[in-house]
């Protein structure tokens, strides 16, 4: 496994000079195994709140009816499906790091996939919330499933977009969860090994009898491939299909042909977001720098400009054939939007997802952990404002001047959406304290071959190319975990 | 014979213990099995480990999915129920396809996740076989069947020469049930 070297241009991805496996074991688990500290109290707290928010609002939303919502009878869906495309798109980032990654044999994926596909089931669950909450009589949401019922022998539209979404959100929900469940096992089993008592039975339970022995190593490995391969076509058909909901519909504004390419790439672009607000934190509370290094933001960072920059072009070859194609109401609905009582909303997105992720160009940008972060959240405002531009301002100008109306929120939506926010960080808080936020075993993997120690050991043994080291150790130096005085008698 | 079942080699390093593997199949020493905190590569040539069958098995749990979306589309949406929806023809292939497509995935994960849970014995609650609580952890433990391989100062001392930590001789097969 290890019987070659990395080469000493690759930038290391484990910093540290002792670290051992024992010491991975320890630093990953020590948020697991030890009582939280105040700041996890701080935002478990402020995240409950958000979540019992959402609760009333959802609770009121149920028994009064989605009158209770601002929606009138031109903007028939508002705050309700922005909020939904808005939290698949962040679950897909997890995915796309863990299946995508994979394929593409990226090693740095390994210490941030595991809290990136926790971070996608969550949001899937966020977005799942929206879809029942916004169906008006939620008990009968079992209708959207192809069941044999008592209605006469009617079945399901299949042609319909909306079932395909049933079928696409489902799946994604449900294969994603196996894929970070299987991926668990071997950690759920090295905490099952250091606990004692109720906790060991507790984890003993959920490790599902894990032992690593060769075989189911072996197996393991083959199927973490095999769900990879199946997993990358279903994420870009996930969000295929949920702009399908909008493209295959008739409305000016929605009926676009380049709908899913470019949902799909919004999707990746606030789904690292997404995975950048929390690691970035997460890193610094948990003391993670060694694993999560300057090196794995600046490669998200790079994700972001490049999508962020297709997501740009998207947004100008919309509005270039909106006009070329010479169909008046086309053309209308896209003049409105940028000039129109939501121009505001507009020129929002086109700031935070078009312009300001250009920043990310500059090193110093994209090597400054506050200017990513702020950047991540202004993403993930900007996505947010996309999703609310194509679906608002393209139904608020219906076709008869007479219905034209604007779509309020009332507290209910707003509550549904920041409670929903509060869901998602509950959810992930309760995730850091019960279930290991790196993959151990994937992380001990990168140990004898691409962590910082081994690359200082070749360099030690003084066969390399004295310019491969000088550029080796230059790259050293925009990381904050390296010791860089040790490097400068090299 | 001595009660003892099992010798453990304990590695800290993956690398001595590839190396550790290769003494003892030198010596003609069987391995009973190799319990490590992560996966290592190659090892399954050593020891002689068929390759995988979960793929085509996959495959065919795709296939399965694909065939099941489309009868379940056809029969109810063209044999049994028609639909007439602006004049448009009931079987409308191209429609059908997102449906078929997902539900490929998810017989294909289900399957493969299942069988790979029942083939190697993973269910919730199964009492874990654990040989060495730190295999797990940062040890890779070398198992030998004490009973069947006689000689256990020679494998004690081919596992040291090879970089063992440490060699335990257990008088239980797993440590895990007390």
């Amino acid at each position: 496994m290890s019987g070659h070297n990395e080469s000493i241009l690759r930038e290391p991805l484990i910093t540290g000079n002792d670290i051992t496996y024992a010491k991975i074991t320890d630093d990953i688990l020590m948020p697991v195994e030890n009582k939280p500290n105040r700041a996890w109290w701080i935002g478990f707290i402020v995240s409950l709140m958000g979540a019992t928010l959402w609760l009333v609002a959802v609770s009121y939303t149920f028994w009064n009816g989605i009158g209770a919502w601002g929606l009138n009878k031109t903007v028939g869906w508002a705050w309700d499906i922005t909020g939904f495309v808005w939290w698949v798109g962040i679950g897909h980032a997890g995915t796309l790091i863990s299946a995508v990654l994979l394929l593409f044999r990226q090693n740095w994926r390994n210490s941030i996939n595991r809290s990136a596909e926790a971070m996608t089931i969550f949001a899937v669950i966020c977005a799942a919330t929206y879809v029942v909450s916004h169906m008006g009589r939620p008990w009968l949401a079992y209708w959207v499933l192809p069941l044999p019922n008592q209605f006469g022998s009617l079945w399901v539209n299949f042609n319909s977009p909306l079932v395909w979404d049933m079928f696409a959100i489902s799946t994604y929900f449900s294969v994603s969860l196996l894929f970070w469940y299987t991926g668990l096992l071997p950690d759920i089993a090295t905490i099952r090994d250091r606990a004692t008592g109720l906790r060991r039975r507790i984890y003993s339970i959920f490790s599902f009898g894990w032992s690593g022995n060769v075989k189911t190593w072996q197996r393991f490995e083959t199927v973490s491939l095999i769900l990879a391969g199946i997993s990358t076509p279903l994420v870009l058909s996930v969000h295929t299909i949920v702009s399908m909901d909008f493209a295959t519909s008739v409305i000016p504004g929605w009926h676009t042909t380049i709908f899913p390419p470019y949902f799909v790439a919004g999707a990746i672009f606030s789904g690292f977001a997404m995975v950048l607000t929390l690691l970035l934190v997460a890193r610094k509370v948990l003391g993670l720098e060694n694993y999560i290094t300057m090196f794995h933001i600046e490669s998200m960072n790079k994700i972001i400009i490049l999508t962020g920059s297709i997501v740009g072009v998207a947004y100008i070859t919309e509005f270039f054939i909106a006009w070329y194609s010479g169909s008046e109401y086309e053309a209308y609905a896209f003049i409105n939007r940028s000039t129109g009582p939501y121009w505001w909303a507009y020129w929002m997105m086109m700031t935070c997802n078009v312009i300001s992720p250009q920043l990310l160009w500059f090193k110093k940008i994209r090597l400054s952990i506050p200017a990513t972060w702020i950047l991540s959240i202004v993403v993930n405002i900007g996505m947010w404002f996309e999703r609310f531009v194509i679906i608002v301002t393209s139904l608020h100008r219906d076709y008869l001047p007479s219905s034209w109306a604007m779509f309020y929120p009332t507290w209910v939506d707003v509550s549904v959406f920041v409670g929903s926010i509060g869901v998602f960080f509950t959810l992930f808080l309760l995730f850091l304290r019960v279930l290991p936020s790196i993959a151990i075993a994937e992380v001990k993997l990168l140990l004898k071959t691409s962590s910082e120690q081994a690359k200082l050991a070749q360099i030690k043994e003084g066969h390399l190319d004295k310019v491969h080291v000088k550029e080796y150790v230059e790259s050293l130096e925009k990381f904050d975990s390296v010791k860089q005085e040790e490097y400068a008698k090299i | 014979m001595s009660n003892i079942k099992y010798i453990l080699g304990s590695f800290g390093d993956p690398d001595e213990m590839m190396h550790g593997i290769e003494k003892l199949q030198e010596n003609n020493i069987k391995i009973h099995d190799v319990y490590t905190p992560m996966p290592i590569h190659g090892i399954e040539a050593k020891l002689g480990i068929k390759r995988s069958r979960l793929d085509i098995l996959a495959f065919f749990c795709g296939i399965t999915g694909t065939i099941s979306a489309f009868a379940l589309i056809y029969l109810t949406s063209v044999v049994d129920w028609r639909h007439n929806i602006g004049g448009k023809p009931a079987f409308a292939l191209p429609d059908f396809i997102p449906i078929m497509f997902e539900v490929t995935i998810l017989f294909c994960a289900f399957g493969l996740v299942g069988s790979y849970y029942a083939s190697t014995h993973l269910f919730p609650g199964r009492a874990p076989r654990v040989m060495d609580l730190r295999a797990t952890d940062d040890r890779f433990i070398i198992a030998v069947d004490a009973q069947e391989n006689g000689d256990h100062s020679k494998i004690d001392g081919l596992l040291k020469e090879a970089g063992a930590i440490e060699v335990k001789h257990n008088e239980r097969k797993y440590i895990s049930y007390e």
